[in-house]
């Protein structure tokens, strides 16, 4: 209807839609790519490690003096840990899902050495392990007592035996992960375990590792000096537990101390804290950039109505309605921020492959998203300037005749 | 007139308080935001040892794996193996070098009360202190005769110090340590390399540690370690003696080389050593070995995260963003006053009169937009201490160079948003705008 006047209104005295314009591609722009890196984020924050986090935690021992005897001080921590009312289950280990710091040894289904092996993280668990963390067994079976060695810091060997990760498993077999259960893995490039069992899921240490899911549990105790108990409390029970389990472990044995007793869900906190802060700021940034923009939007439209406010009247006194006025503002910021979000498009797409070159940024789903922002930009924008059209809408038609 | 015009543009300011007010601000929040991130990353590219990161090079010999997938884009490792670190330190080729390693030790106080607690270790030689300048409170390093007969001397860190011996000289007196009775031959001042340069590998941005020993008593008694250990093949055989000789590395090896001669003789050093271990059958790779120097290496192992690399980059657009706002603004408030600026015209006030007023009433705006910018950066520190935790704590400095740069940013993008509003306020055609007054 009235886009042609309007349109030429504008072109008359561009500079100021320009600006507008330009404020509204590279806020698209930036509100794209950050949407894409808080989405990134959130999805790897939802992953589960597999084991039952609400009731775990797990406390460092750390043997110091010559008479250290940790075989022996393993055997009794365990099986006094166990014998506490409110544990359900203990295991000791060398590390923990999410920790950040681990074991990790390459595997390959052919033996011999210069063969591309497939990464994996470890942990050293007993009999209790699978029930200690609550994994689910999917294939196979748990180990048996009489599987469980001793491992010195610097042995060689390997067991026999070994229980796998769904997502291991798929990787050494991609035909049929179900396969893996029975068959002969090769650890060292050619000492053979084979799968006794596979679990759905547990996840190695580093949560920014591409083959997270992919661990290996083999079953020996760990003589390497420093260990971790890891313990699951009966619901409800941990907090409660964690100060008596402490007290028990620094009392019962003076030749070693305990440190860093953490919970699952504080080690989840601290694994993905990085991710977490990003995602606040980036909102952070993104509503502050919004408020910016829209505030512009009104400064500008603001002026633009007052320095028209004789042009209006004029209207008016020839007949123009209200709404023919306020709709009039409204039609020249729809102009305006269609032009914008066309080229912040453009310009979110060539940030997103900017950081997609530049950084490990995971390209997201523009197609959904692009549009999406768009939409809501141009709403934001009819949202801003609906102030100042209603402003101009009640200019009296009186104001015409005043300075002629 | 400098004075008059600064007089004139605090006058205008005050005229729409409204209006400069969200100029204000929108330089204020575009200058905080990426005034924070730029914080950060300025303190994370930080040069640690200004005057001689020069002369100090991470020393890479390429002992990997020959099935590696892509052999010429593969880096050499970032760390040696125990064989070439310990070869190296006894050629003893550079003007000082030091293998050193990350480890951990229980601290066992005099007073049985008190419980036994847990130290950040460093293996060490005694070049370490000289060589990255540790500052000595009370003694010094040890020498190179306690190297060699694996004396359990040991420097403790001020904080440590402080916890057990009080903060008195403690030069003398003896530590326990995992066991073993240790001889205090120095204490360090509070020194806080930042990064820490000489050991990336193991976390750039964590503290100091707290007692360093020499590396040849931590290799006799077997002490733990707790750094960082990669393997490429499995060990020949069981004990500390195969992990010792096998490839796996461990140790961070520097050299101080002291000129570009020194750096060439050093170079041909090491791959001549290569050359002669091939000959054993190691190295099976091509010969590839690195000297890089402390801010070259800074940036081959990536120091600055990307996370603050991309926050900084939004950001800038960010502020980008604020200063097209601030230009849309400042042309508003120009244009309102065109009838003040044609009766100055009128009056004979020349163009560039009338621009130099302008730019200094744009400059007083992006003054008040640098100096709440710098609150407003003080503020997002801050907020990313708190986001972060103590892990932080050492980036989020503002020193004077950030402050002055935040303000000094604020005005130039004060001054170069105006120009354009400027330009249009200055070809008004005074005779068009008298006529209706």
């Amino acid at each position: 209807m009235e886009f042609g006047p309007i349109w030429r209104a504008m072109m008359r005295n561009k500079t100021g839609a320009i600006l507008i314009a330009l404020q509204m591609a590279v806020t698209l722009a930036i509100m794209v790519n950050a949407i894409t890196i808080i989405q990134e984020r959130a999805q790897a924050m939802s992953r589960p490690s597999g084991v039952d986090e609400p009731n775990i935690f797990y406390i460092l021992s750390i043997g110091f003096s010559e008479n250290f005897n940790e075989r022996l001080a393993i055997e009794e921590d365990l099986a006094a840990l166990r014998a506490m009312p409110g544990v359900a289950n203990a295991i000791q280990t060398n590390s923990m899902p999410l920790s950040g710091g681990g074991w990790s040894m390459s595997l390959q289904t052919e033996p011999g050495a210069g063969i591309e092996g497939t990464g994996t993280a470890l942990y050293f668990i007993d009999e209790h392990g699978l029930d200690t963390y609550k994994l689910n067994l999917v294939a196979g079976e748990n180990f048996s007592a009489s599987d469980i060695e001793w491992r010195e810091p610097a042995d060689s060997g390997w067991p026999q035996k070994t229980i796998i990760t769904q997502a291991l498993a798929e990787t050494l077999f991609p035909d049929d992960w179900r396969s893996a259960l029975g068959s002969t893995v090769y650890i060292n490039d050619d000492q053979p375990m084979t799968v006794t069992g596979i679990v759905e899921r547990i996840q190695a240490a580093w949560n920014g590792w591409s083959g997270v899911e992919r661990t290996m549990l083999v079953p020996q105790h760990t003589l390497f000096g420093s260990t971790n108990y890891v313990i699951r409390a009966e619901p409800g029970m941990r907090d409660q537990l964690m100060p008596q389990v402490e007290e028990l472990l620094a009392s019962n044995n003076k030749d070693r101390i305990v440190r860093r007793m953490r919970t699952m869900d504080e080690t989840r906190e601290r694994s993905y804290r990085d991710d977490a802060a990003m995602i606040k700021m980036l909102t952070f940034t993104v509503i502050l950039l919004l408020l910016i923009t829209s505030l512009g939007i009104v400064g500008l439209a603001s002026f633009s109505v007052s320095r028209r406010t004789k042009q209006i009247g004029t209207r008016r006194a020839l007949g123009a309605s209200r709404s023919a006025i306020a709709r009039y503002f409204l039609v020249e910021n729809f102009l305006i921020s269609a032009a914008g979000v066309v080229l912040g498009a453009g310009l979110a797409v060539g940030l997103n492959m900017l950081l997609v070159e530049a950084f490990d940024v995971d390209p997201g789903s523009l197609i959904t998203l692009v549009p999406l922002a768009m939409l809501a930009l141009i709403v934001i924008g009819q949202m801003a300037v609906l102030g100042p059209a209603r402003r101009a809408s009640n200019v009296a038609p009186a104001v015409a005749t005043r300075t002629i | 007139m400098f004075r008059y015009y600064l007089k004139l543009g605090w006058l205008s300011i005050r005229r729409n308080p409204l209006l400069s007010a969200l100029m204000v601000a929108a330089i204020a929040v575009g200058i905080g935001a990426s005034m924070t991130t730029i914080t950060v990353n300025y303190t994370m590219s930080n040069n640690p040892i200004p005057h001689k990161s020069e002369q100090l090079f991470a020393v890479q010999l390429d002992n990997w794996d020959p099935n590696q997938d892509d052999p010429s884009s593969f880096e050499p490792p970032d760390q040696v193996t125990y064989t070439d670190a310990m070869a190296l330190m006894r050629a003893k080729k550079a003007f000082r070098q030091v293998a050193s390693n990350r480890s951990g030790l229980v601290l066992e106080p005099e007073n049985p009360d008190e419980r036994p607690f847990s130290v950040d270790t460093r293996n060490t030689w005694a070049d370490f202190f000289p060589m990255f300048e540790a500052p000595f409170l009370y003694g010094s390093g040890w020498d190179e005769a306690a190297d060699e007969n694996m004396d359990q001397v040991v420097v403790l860190s001020q904080a440590i110090n402080e916890q057990v011996f009080g903060g008195e000289n403690s030069v003398g007196r003896s530590v326990r340590l995992n066991g073993m009775d240790f001889r205090v031959v120095g204490v360090l001042k509070e020194w806080l390399p930042m990064p820490k340069f000489y050991d990336v590998t193991n976390g750039p941005f964590d503290p100091t540690e707290e007692v360093f020993i020499p590396f040849t008593v931590a290799i006799e008694h077997e002490l733990p370690r707790n750094g960082n250990t990669n393997c490429w093949k499995p060990t020949d055989g069981d004990g500390f003696e195969a992990f010792k000789a096998s490839e796996c590395v461990w140790i961070q090896f520097w050299a101080e080389l002291r000129n570009e001669d020194e750096k060439r003789e050093y170079m041909e050093f090491l791959n001549a050593y290569v050359e002669q271990q091939k000959e054993l059958g190691r190295f099976p790779r091509p010969m590839n070995n690195r000297l890089d120097d402390v801010m070259e290496w800074m940036e081959r192992q990536e120091v600055v995260e990307e996370d603050a690399q991309v926050m900084m980059g939004l950001s800038l657009l960010f502020l980008l963003v604020c200063l097209l706002n601030t230009i849309g603004l400042l042309l508003a408030k120009f244009m309102r006053k065109s009838g003040d600026i044609s009766v100055r015209r009128a009056l004979g006030a020349r163009k560039s009169d009338l621009f130099r007023q302008h730019m200094i009433e744009a400059g007083l705006i992006g003054l008040g937009g640098g100096v709440l910018g710098v609150g407003l950066t003080l503020l997002g520190l801050k907020g990313i201490q708190s986001l972060f935790g103590d892990i932080v704590d050492n980036l989020v400095g503002m020193d004077w160079v950030m402050v002055l740069t935040a303000i000094g940013l604020a005005i130039v993008s004060a001054l170069l948003a105006a120009l354009y509003p400027t330009w249009q306020a200055c070809r008004i055609m005074p005779a068009s705008q008298l006529k209706t007054q």
